[in-house]
């Protein structure tokens, strides 16, 4: 139900993935707070160029980056009027404002660039390795395993859930807009819980029995080469670059 | 409700982050090791609840599920949302990595709020009716509080966004009344069915 994104062979998938992670914490910060439009879109290029290199499949990628430009679409419905400026053109009695315009246009370039950062990094990295990237990055042992845990049961709950379904439609349940079909579904969701809760405590008990210690170890471990040295260089340097476009006075 | 990357300001993002730090420390200071197992199922329906959607005009309002989480778990809703959260954000992209701050903060700081405000109707000599309101409650009042803390973050980036945000707020209308109903129709069944789960975290 939730796959990770997987696929074919690119140079993203094989550099270390605690290069990436940084590179994606560094890239979302400088664009976060840029605001000139130029180098906005330099930051727009760099992500279109990873998203390319990493050879996420266009419908994929299309597909993710709809819930985000929803919100953007939404924001675009108000601040082009609500932003007060230099009037363009009229519509009604709203005014549409050139500064209000510029704002929405800087948000939506902002945004996906960021975005195709991040979908970049997911589609390049499978998620048990993220979190043990995480972990040496320095997040807190507790913090990742709580992630890995939640990770598994995403999965564990979807399981439980397709065989309530199942069952209630065994038991020719039909849902229609009665208070039977409110209690039943709130029952299903309770029982979700309790079933998944005892799955929880099975299977911490089953790495208990096989002397789990509070210690996380990953089969691959992570190790720098000259290609990682590289791509970690170029990538913070673009960063800096813009960093120093975007604060200086006169370009 | 998340919200996106790039949208808001540099400060009410920095500020975000910050306090969400502060709260999710707060909610690692006691956390056995042993509760992780447990907290990660509540993360995992934090996430699922996340992608059943309340379709409300223009935009798309979905369950958030933390007055369950906050009622449940205290401060300890911090971790478990940062965590539900960041996986949102890395499979859906909902939110992303300068954001987490503030959408955890946004979700979060609700969650512990109505732990507060009505930890007392889980107790197990609570009647009836008086379960069904703290936990009612509970539900509708994190999904308010909630609601009014992402119309917040956008005021506080900008004056340009405030029909944008009250409209956010309103949105949410309809999620409270569901997120009140369903956190109290689960409440009562693990009442009934699993009392020591709604125990069990129950701190003095």
């Amino acid at each position: 139900m939730f796959e990770e994104l997987s696929n074919g062979d690119s140079f993203i998938r094989h550099l270390d993935p605690r290069v990436k992670i940084a590179v994606v914490f560094f890239f979302s910060i400088l664009a976060a707070v840029a605001v000139r439009m130029h180098v906005l879109l330099w930051l727009l290029s760099l992500g279109i160029l990873i998203v390319v290199l990493a050879r996420v499949p266009l419908p994929e990628l299309f597909r993710r980056l709809i819930p985000v430009n929803l919100l953007i679409a939404f924001l675009w419905l108000f601040l082009p009027f609500t932003f007060a400026g230099e009037p363009m053109f009229s519509v009604g009695a709203l005014t549409v404002t050139r500064e209000g315009v510029l704002y929405a246009a800087r948000i939506s370039i902002k945004s996906n660039a960021m975005m195709l950062m991040l979908i970049a990094l997911v589609a390049s990295t499978p998620i048990f390795t993220l979190g043990h990237a995480m972990h040496e990055l320095g997040v807190p042992q507790k913090i990742v395993h709580l992630f890995f845990f939640t990770y598994r049961y995403i999965h564990v709950m979807h399981r439980e859930y397709v065989r309530l379904v199942n069952s209630m439609k065994i038991r020719g349940f039909t849902p229609g807009n009665n208070l039977h079909t409110y209690r039943t579904i709130s029952y299903m969701v309770g029982m979700l819980l309790v079933k998944s809760f005892d799955r929880a405590q099975r299977v911490h008990n089953a790495m208990l029995c096989r002397g789990f210690e509070g210690n996380l170890y990953s089969l691959s471990t992570f190790s720098l080469n000259g290609r990682d040295v590289v791509s970690l260089i170029l990538m913070i340097t673009a960063v800096i670059i813009l960093g120093v476009l975007e604060w200086k006075k006169t370009i | 409700m998340h919200i996106s990357e790039g949208v808001l300001s540099p400060t009410v993002l920095l500020g975000g982050a910050v306090l969400a730090a502060a709260g999710v420390a707060a909610g690692m200071k006691d956390l056995d090791q042993k509760e992780i197992p447990s907290m990660g199922i509540l993360s995992a329906a934090f996430f699922v609840a996340s992608l059943m959607h309340v379709p409300v005009g223009p935009v798309s309002a979905h369950l958030i599920l933390n007055g369950l989480v906050g009622l449940i778990l205290g401060w300890k809703a911090f971790p478990v949302i940062l965590v539900g959260a960041s996986l949102q954000a890395l499979l859906f992209q909902f939110g992303g990595i300068t954001t987490l701050g503030v959408n955890t903060l946004n979700m979060a700081l609700p969650a512990v709020m109505c732990h507060y405000a009505f930890r007392w109707g889980l107790k197990p000599q609570t009647s009836r009716p008086a379960f069904i309101f703290a936990t009612f409650a509970s539900g509708f009042g994190a999904a308010m509080i909630a609601g009014i803390m992402v119309g917040f973050s956008l005021y506080l980036t900008g004056e340009a966004f405030l029909p944008a945000a009250k409209l956010v707020v309103a949105a949410h209308l309809p999620v409270m009344l569901i997120e009140g109903g369903l956190t109290a129709a689960c409440a009562l069944f693990l009442r009934k069915v699993r009392p020591e789960l709604l125990e069990g975290f129950y701190a003095p």
